[in-house]
């Protein structure tokens, strides 16, 4: 069964459009990562798949569930973690997930073995009982997300799971998800954050003004991009020579970018050695080379001819006031 | 949009409903609990209005001047009564205050991606700002006690007086949830909130007798919800042989005063639960 199922998704707010014709369509057990800036309709996206907002016009199921005649039905089967930790900071960490698995339905005695269930999981286990506002950021977002699997939902929702938090609990955390997907969890995650996009997602939809501009895996979407190429430095008085040297391995097509040479490496490996060869004929010594898969960051560039965390982007989901 | 509905779109069951408003009432309560400043110091400010009316006032009022109908010298028991309904609206704004907070930090998003009640949010909230009421109403009674309030119709009458006080301190919750709704932040949900609040408390009875006022303001201040209220629980507590002065019909203004109550949750309750879908879009 498809885990989603979107279909021309179309929401404006006022002038503005957030989403425009968003279609997007995964299978249950993968995690899809849904990529782009600020602004891109991420989470206008995801809250339109939670039942949280109407779409002005589309369709859209969830865990085989109509989203938008059926809201209830499908957060029987959904949990989600927003982009700030929803966590009471006047209860404990256990409290807090005790009383979500109580609003899933659950009796008082499951929602609590659960809770100490996703706890453990969390790592939050020992923590369990100090009042919410002794913990550090990282282990709120933690929290949230142990908030957000106790009603054991057949699909997940993070939105922007470790955004403004220290680059060591972001690690923790894609620990944790990675744990979590090989459970066999079925996750929709949104970043702006590249490199987590590559890490964590089977599948990657590319998000630009409210449109879903290209899909695929990691890999297909670098290939896409133009494949790998190989990057040459080599000291100052030598570029001229190497210059000259490695022309012909680029097929004319050498590209210099800041102190580096660029040959598109269409034999891959094989690239490599001629490269290699080519400078050790004219006695040049490079200082760095080696092949280069493009980033996620070139895909995005080129697909969308600016860069993924370019804040100059109108924001085009309104501030939702009172945030922080 | 066209739509093909496949199955039958699932609707929260009223048991669950039950269930969810005390899951949110426990956590709003415990919220306050947990944290005794705010207790304490939603209990000093009326404790404060209550000493300040009674110690600074009281003397003057008391004076009286003709046709005005006081209890002689004795204004805390004129006081008591009023106070009580003004300390159960003012309270009413946590209200507006707790909801703006929880629209800020993302809860209530948490709470409506859960199979659970739309109106559990709104109803816990109320029900929360209830019970700290009662205690901080409690807390009055004893402080008032101590300075020489006294209740002469017996505790059933002194109970009833407290409960509809309370109860109309409920209702005002349903107003102040739906200003803060619209207002969005705390700041602006704590500025508006007391924007009805002020000339409703003390152009009342609540205070004062209104025979002083402008005769343009005795028509509003006679005829407002929260005279009825402060003049009921007020009927129900000072000397019986005092009601034919103070011209109170006790059955009349329990009456007044349990539909005035209907009356802002019939208009406010629904108006709150509109605003709560729109605003969370």
């Amino acid at each position: 069964m498809q885990a989603v199922e979107a279909t021309d998704i179309v929401k404006t707010f006022g002038d503005v459009v957030a989403l425009d014709g968003v279609s997007l369509e995964f299978e249950e057990g993968i995690v899809y990562g849904l990529l782009g800036p600020n602004g891109a309709g991420k989470t206008t996206l995801i809250r339109v798949l939670t039942t949280l907002l109407k779409p002005d016009s589309g369709t859209a199921t969830v865990a085989g569930v109509d989203a938008i005649n059926d809201p209830v039905g499908v957060r029987t089967k959904i949990g989600l973690a927003g982009q700030f930790a929803a966590v009471d900071e006047f209860l404990t960490g256990r409290e807090n997930v005790e009383m979500v698995g109580q609003l899933y339905n659950l009796s008082k005695e499951e929602a609590s073995s659960r809770a100490d269930d996703v706890l453990e999981r969390i790592n939050l286990i020992d923590a369990a009982d100090r009042p919410v506002r002794t913990y550090s950021g990282g282990m709120r977002r933690r929290l949230d997300l142990a908030a957000s699997m106790v009603g054991r939902p057949e699909v997940l929702f993070l939105d922007e799971p470790t955004t403004g938090i220290d680059p060591g609990s972001r690690l923790d955390l894609w620990d944790l998800i990675e744990e979590l997907v090989e459970g066999g969890t079925t996750l929709l995650l949104t970043t702006q954050y590249l490199d987590e996009a590559d890490r964590l997602a089977d599948r990657i939809g590319v998000i630009d003004h409210g449109k879903l501009i290209d899909e695929g895996t990691s890999d297909e979407l670098k290939d896409r991009t133009g494949g790998s190429v190989v990057e040459v430095h080599v000291a100052e008085q030598d570029r001229s020579t190497a210059a000259s040297a490695l022309t012909p391995v680029a097929g004319g097509e050498l590209i210099t970018e800041g102190q580096a040479f660029m040959i598109p490496a269409g034999r891959g490996a094989e690239t490599l050695t001629d490269a290699v060869r080519a400078l050790d004929d004219v006695g040049v010594k490079a200082q760095d080379i080696g092949l280069r898969r493009p980033t996620l960051d070139d895909v995005f560039l080129t697909l969308t001819g600016h860069r993924a965390q370019e804040d100059s982007e109108p924001d085009a989901e309104p501030a939702r006031r009172g945030r922080r | 949009m066209t739509v093909r509905t496949t199955k039958p779109r699932k609707r929260v069951k009223v048991s669950d409903a039950v269930r969810h408003t005390a899951v949110i009432t426990r956590r709003n309560t415990l919220r306050v609990v947990r944290l005794p400043q705010l207790l304490l110091f939603s209990t000093i400010q009326p404790v404060m209005f209550l000493l300040l009316f009674n110690y600074v006032f009281g003397g003057a009022i008391s004076l009286g001047g003709p046709g005005t109908p006081t209890l002689d010298q004795d204004y805390i028991n004129w006081l008591i009564p009023g106070i009580l309904v003004q300390t159960a609206v003012f309270g009413a704004t946590a209200t507006a205050l707790g909801l703006t907070e929880d629209l800020g930090a993302g809860v209530i998003d948490r709470f409506r991606s859960l199979p659970m009640a739309r109106s559990a949010v709104l109803a816990g909230r109320t029900f929360a700002d209830l019970v700290r009421n009662s205690f901080v109403n409690v807390l009055m009674l004893v402080v008032g006690f101590m300075m020489g309030w006294r209740f002469e119709q017996g505790a059933l009458k002194m109970l009833l007086g407290v409960s509809l006080a309370l109860l109309f301190g409920y209702a005002f919750s349903w107003v102040m949830a739906t200003i803060g709704l619209l207002a969005k932040t705390p700041e602006a949900a704590q500025a508006a909130g007391f924007l009805p609040i002020f000339p409703l408390v003390f152009a009342s009875s609540v205070f004062v007798p209104t025979q002083t006022m402008p005769e343009w303001l005795q028509v509003f201040a006679e005829n407002q919800p929260i005279s009825v209220l402060a003049d009921t629980v007020r009927s129900l507590m000072v000397p019986e042989e005092f009601l034919g002065v103070l011209g109170y019909d006790q059955g009349q203004l329990i009456l007044q005063s349990l539909l005035w109550i209907a009356i802002i949750i019939a208009v406010f309750a629904p108006l709150a639960v509109r605003q709560y879908r729109r605003s969370v879009g």
